[in-house]
């Protein structure tokens, strides 16, 4: 029994942290493309930043 | 679990991305690159003299569009990993995700990042008055975030002490206001700016129900290959 219960939170745990590690990275990308208001990126991605409804400048 | 979600994002991004790339290309990018004539004030509305509303606005910018393609193919991709980890936490809990209610995540997951922000700070052509930017990130973020909330409360919740919440969270940020400019000065002609409201919406529609339906699609088929 205590078995199982360790292995039910081990499996718990290791499904966990990868969606959260992909959600992370995800917001990341969205960010930095989106959002970063360096010029470089900024101009790159102006015309997705209008396009796609984010606050551009 | 991690190479799952990346690869069924990357896929359903990626394709999502393009298919929207190629669409605002074609029907909002005219409508931005006529506004920055405004903008930039080549054009002048309600100058001296009438304007015509059909300009020339060129025609395709290699090194323009192709990074306006890469970026929204990395936008969405950024998008379609999100909500495949969304999913993913979904089905360890019970919920099946295809690609039939894939469509009904991407019509979510347009209501939380389009729709829920722009009802307030509508999307804005270029050359339009509009507060200071970071101030309207911090209201874009916080306005995104209680949306999402509200509407995993809606779909997951199972009373009304749920959903009345999920109602006030979708409601706060508008109720309590977006940052706006102290004066008008756009020079753009509003009939560009509805214009381009309206198609940048509309193709953000179809973008997220494309990134739902490729997201559950890829996302069932990489369970397949592992299973």
């Amino acid at each position: 029994m205590t078995t199982q219960t360790a292995a039910f939170a081990v499996s718990k745990k290791s499904v966990l942290l990868p969606i959260l590690a992909c959600a992370v990275f995800g917001m990341a990308i969205v960010f930095v493309t989106g959002h970063v208001q360096a010029d470089l990126l900024h101009d790159a991605a102006h015309d997705v930043r209008h396009a796609t409804g984010f606050p551009c400048h | 679990m991690f190479t799952r979600i990346v690869t069924s994002a990357l896929f359903a991004g990626a394709a999502a991305g393009l298919i929207a790339a190629l669409l605002q290309l074609y029907f909002v990018q005219p409508v931005l690159l006529h506004a920055e004539l405004y903008e930039t004030g080549a054009l002048v509305h309600f100058g001296g003299d009438a304007v015509s509303a059909h300009q020339d606005v060129g025609g395709i910018d290699p090194l323009r569009d192709g990074l306006s393609i890469l970026f929204t193919m990395l936008v969405y991709t950024g998008y379609a990993l999100i909500l495949i980890a969304a999913m993913a936490f979904a089905e360890n809990r019970g919920h099946v995700v295809t690609a039939r209610n894939g469509i009904i995540w991407g019509i979510a997951g347009f209501v939380i990042v389009h729709f829920a922000p722009g009802f307030t700070l509508a999307p804005e052509v270029p050359g339009v008055a509009a507060a200071d930017v970071y101030e309207r990130q911090i209201w874009w973020f916080a306005t995104v975030a209680t949306a999402a909330l509200a509407v995993w409360l809606i779909a997951f919740g199972r009373n009304w002490l749920a959903w009345g919440a999920a109602v006030i969270l979708l409601l706060a940020p508008h109720v309590i206001g977006a940052p706006e400019p102290d004066q008008f000065s756009g020079p753009v002609p509003t009939e560009l700016g509805a214009l381009f409201a309206a198609r940048a919406f509309g193709i953000g529609a179809v973008a997220w129900v494309l990134t739902g339906l490729f997201a559950g699609h890829f996302w069932r088929r990489e369970a397949d290959r592992e299973a």
